[in-house]
């Protein structure tokens, strides 16, 4: 099996290498790469006028099997992970059951190379059942394959199990991704809290219901000198949180996600639920302070906490609805429109944050493309056009406030391990 | 003419002339409850469903009244009656009610926002008559009634809203409303009960309820709900009352001839003091009865449309 990559600009910052050049795939394998490559019978992908990028990993994503596969499996999340011009995605445990023994961490990998068809990298619970009490088997998950630890969802309260958790986690050089939120100060908060949720009635969530979780875990990773991932990082004052953490040489990265620097709460007024997430969308200084963190560098990575719901689940009033859009489809175009096409991230940049970086935290040899490097490629059309229609998802969830937005810059070919798995937007399986 | 719209979900959305129009049509709307027969044909074979989500007995009764007094066939769903606690979404209700062919549904729920969904799978007329904290415009066209019934115009009248702004739709409809009518807003109550950046709504916020209420022309009390002292935003009752029941004394700081209104149903003693209840200066039960004639004003203007005076004669 041969694949040829043909005239595309090939953007491969691990090895600051960014100009026109073919690559050339031999079993699964990147075997060179060069100008005017050519080779008998091998598949040939015309790159003309895009991107040729290290493939994309998205490492917060909710496929929701086990448990929950009314609202996504390991195979359709995968396929919405192809489309969206993902090779990888980490998929988070709060599944049912939650993902916190060895037995689990195996099920999801055997499930995936059934099934899925970009790689999957497990995360594990922290805690069982991630209750908060007691310490999942770590190591015996790292064993399995699990790539970081979280309870995502169900924030560690107990802020002496999160030192624990760190400590313990540290000897096996894996992070701890932390949804920081103060749940005491969540409440039954539905939206952030500010003008807008005085205007529409909802009861707010407080900035500094992340932040002080921020600021607690920040702090616990300077006790322990654990390795932390913040997730979905949603305010101003958590991206200064990080800042000085990183100015002081902590271990410490952050990522956010797309609606978080695309969108404000002002949307909520429309009651629709695809706005309904957790963080909530933040305010105007917010989405800027997020925009700053991610030009500075202060934060990492790119990530879509991909949150799919059944429809039925989210057609209901605000207050009621569950937490989370989908954005495994929508990811690319809006870094495009929201960072890139503004100049506020160079297109070396966003792979760093949507590629290199998270191959980094997760511990992967992945994320470029030198000769002998796994084939996971990701072609992006910067000039591709397209508006959104979450009817034509490849993901079980609907929830994306993005239907209807025109999008411009698109990855049009995933690439996963020398498989052509989405082509020109469409899947090829 | 009618109002050129669908819905009333929101004072928000309302312009100042479409407010106008409604507290002029409640006017002749006041003469027929005044009426020893108090029955017109206006709505006659127009069917006005009302959906409550939440136990209100006042805002409920008002309605049916409201649609009674114009001939309308009024049908009254509740919570302990309906499908809603067999888990029906309120979207299959809502599509369920449009195959039935209401003309006008009045929707109370808890939760901000379900009118707008109502609405969006609907083709009656959909009335917000309280949604969560959002609001409850009807409450706030009524109070805006009274005042000017009163006072003349609203314009230009200090008006203070004193308890839980936090909690309170009947206070965002009212901010939005009587600033837009030109009415100087100050909301008063404990800083756990003040929303956040209410400011930005045109308002002035006090904390101390001696200085929110000097010289203002309207005293606007509100319920302090009893569970929001379980939830710790104020330690007791007692206190509560004891810094923010609005007594005969702080009365006296307002302008002499200031009135004092509530939505009810009051807790005497806690957020309003007896005397001022039923003192001279209160217009409680001219609220409840000028509530019938804005609703009649409401069902007649998004059912009916058409010159209000013949809808009276
Ligand atoms: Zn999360």
């Amino acid at each position: 099996m041969k694949l040829l990559v043909k005239g595309g600009k090939i953007i491969d910052p691990a090895n600051n290498f960014s100009k026109a050049a073919d690559i050339l795939v031999v079993g699964g394998k990147i075997s060179a790469v060069g100008q005017n490559l050519c080779a008998d019978g091998a598949e040939i992908i015309d790159a003309q006028g895009k991107l040729v990028c290290p493939g994309f990993i998205d490492m917060h994503v909710h496929l929701r099997e086990p448990g929950l596969e009314a609202k996504e499996t390991i195979a359709s999340g995968t396929r919405a992970a192809a489309r969206g011009g993902f090779t990888g995605v980490a998929c988070m445990p709060n599944t049912k059951p939650v993902v916190d023994s060895q037995a689990l961490v195996e099920f999801i990998k055997s499930r995936a190379a059934a099934q899925g068809v970009v790689n999957v990298y497990p995360i594990g619970a922290i805690t069982k059942g991630s209750a908060g009490g007691e310490l999942a088997e770590i190591g015996d998950m790292k064993l399995a394959g699990a790539v970081a630890v979280s309870d995502d969802g169900h924030p560690v309260t107990n802020s002496q199990v999160m030192r624990l958790a760190m400590e313990y986690t540290k000897m096996f050089d894996l992070p701890v991704i932390s949804h920081c939120e103060d749940l005491d100060l969540v409440a039954d908060g539905v939206m952030n809290e500010g003008y807008y949720s005085t205007v529409y009635g909802l009861k707010g969530i407080s900035r500094a219901a992340e932040e002080v979780m921020v600021a607690r875990d920040i702090m616990l990773a300077e006790l322990t000198g654990a390795r932390l991932h913040i997730a979905h990082i949603s305010t101003a004052g958590s991206v200064e949180l990080v800042r000085m953490a990183k100015k002081k040489g902590l271990k410490v990265s952050a990522e956010a996600t797309p609606h978080h620097f695309a969108l404000t709460d002002e949307v909520v007024g429309s009651y629709d639920t695809s706005t309904k997430v957790n963080p909530p969308l933040r305010g105007t200084d917010d989405v800027k302070a997020v925009k700053e963190g991610l030009r500075d560098g202060t934060i990492d990575v790119i990530a879509t906490d991909h949150a799919p719901h059944a429809v039925e689940e989210k057609d209901v009033e605000y207050n009621y609805a569950p937490f989370g859009i989908v954005g495994l489809e929508t990811a690319v175009g809006l870094a495009f429109r929201e960072l890139v096409n503004p100049g506020i991230l160079s297109i070396e940049e966003l792979v760093r944050k949507m590629s290199c970086s998270p191959a980094r935290i997760l511990g992967l040899n992945k994320g470029h493309l030198g000769v002998g490097a796994d084939a996971d490629i990701t072609l992006i059309d910067p000039d591709r056009q397209e508006i959104i229609d979450v009817n034509k998802f490849a993901s079980k969830g609907k929830n994306s406030p993005f239907g209807g937005w025109k999008l411009t810059g698109l990855p049009v070919a995933t690439i996963v391990g020398g498989r052509v798995v989405m082509r020109d937007r469409e899947l090829v399986l | 003419m009618g109002l050129n719209r669908k819905d009333l979900l929101g004072v928000k959305d309302l312009t100042v002339d479409e407010i106008r129009l409604i507290l002029e049509t409640a006017g002749p709307m006041k003469d027929i409850i005044g009426r020893q027969i108090k029955k017109v044909p206006t709505l006659r074979g127009k069917t006005v469903i009302n959906l409550f989500y939440e136990p209100s007995t006042r805002t409920r009764t008002s309605f049916e009244l409201a649609g009674k007094y114009m001939s309308a066939d009024t049908i009254n769903i509740s919570t302990s009656t309906s499908s809603v606690v067999k888990g029906e979404t309120l979207k299959d209700t809502a599509k369920t009610l449009e195959v039935m062919g209401a003309d006008v549904v009045v929707i109370r729920h808890a939760a901000a926002g379900a009118p707008h969904i109502l609405s969006k799978h609907l083709s009656a007329a959909v009335i917000n008559a309280g949604d969560g904290f959002h609001e409850h415009p009807t409450q706030a066209l009524l109070d805006m009634f009274t005042i000017k019934e009163k006072k003349g115009s609203i314009s230009g009248l200090k008006v203070a809203i004193v308890g839980d702004i936090l909690h309170s739709r009947v206070a965002r409809s009212n901010i939005w409303g009587l600033t837009k009518m030109g009415a100087e807003v100050r909301v008063v109550g404990p800083s756990t009960l003040i929303p956040p950046e209410v400011e930005k709504l045109g308002v002035t916020t006090f904390t101390s309820l001696e200085e929110g209420l000097r010289d203002t022309d309207v005293i606007m009390v509100l319920r302090i709900q009893l569970e929001r002292q379980q939830k710790g935003l104020f330690p007791t009752i007692r206190e509560y009352a004891r810094h923010y029941g609005v007594t005969a004394e702080r009365v006296r700081l307002a302008r002499p001839d200031a009135l004092v209104m509530h939505p009810g149903p009051i807790n005497r003693g806690v957020e309003i003091a007896p005397e001022v209840a039923d003192g001279i200066q209160a217009v409680i039960n001219e609220q409840v009865t000028n509530g019938v004639a804005v609703r009649m004003a409401l069902l007649y203007l998004l059912a009916g449309g058409g010159n209000p005076h013949e809808a009276i004669s």
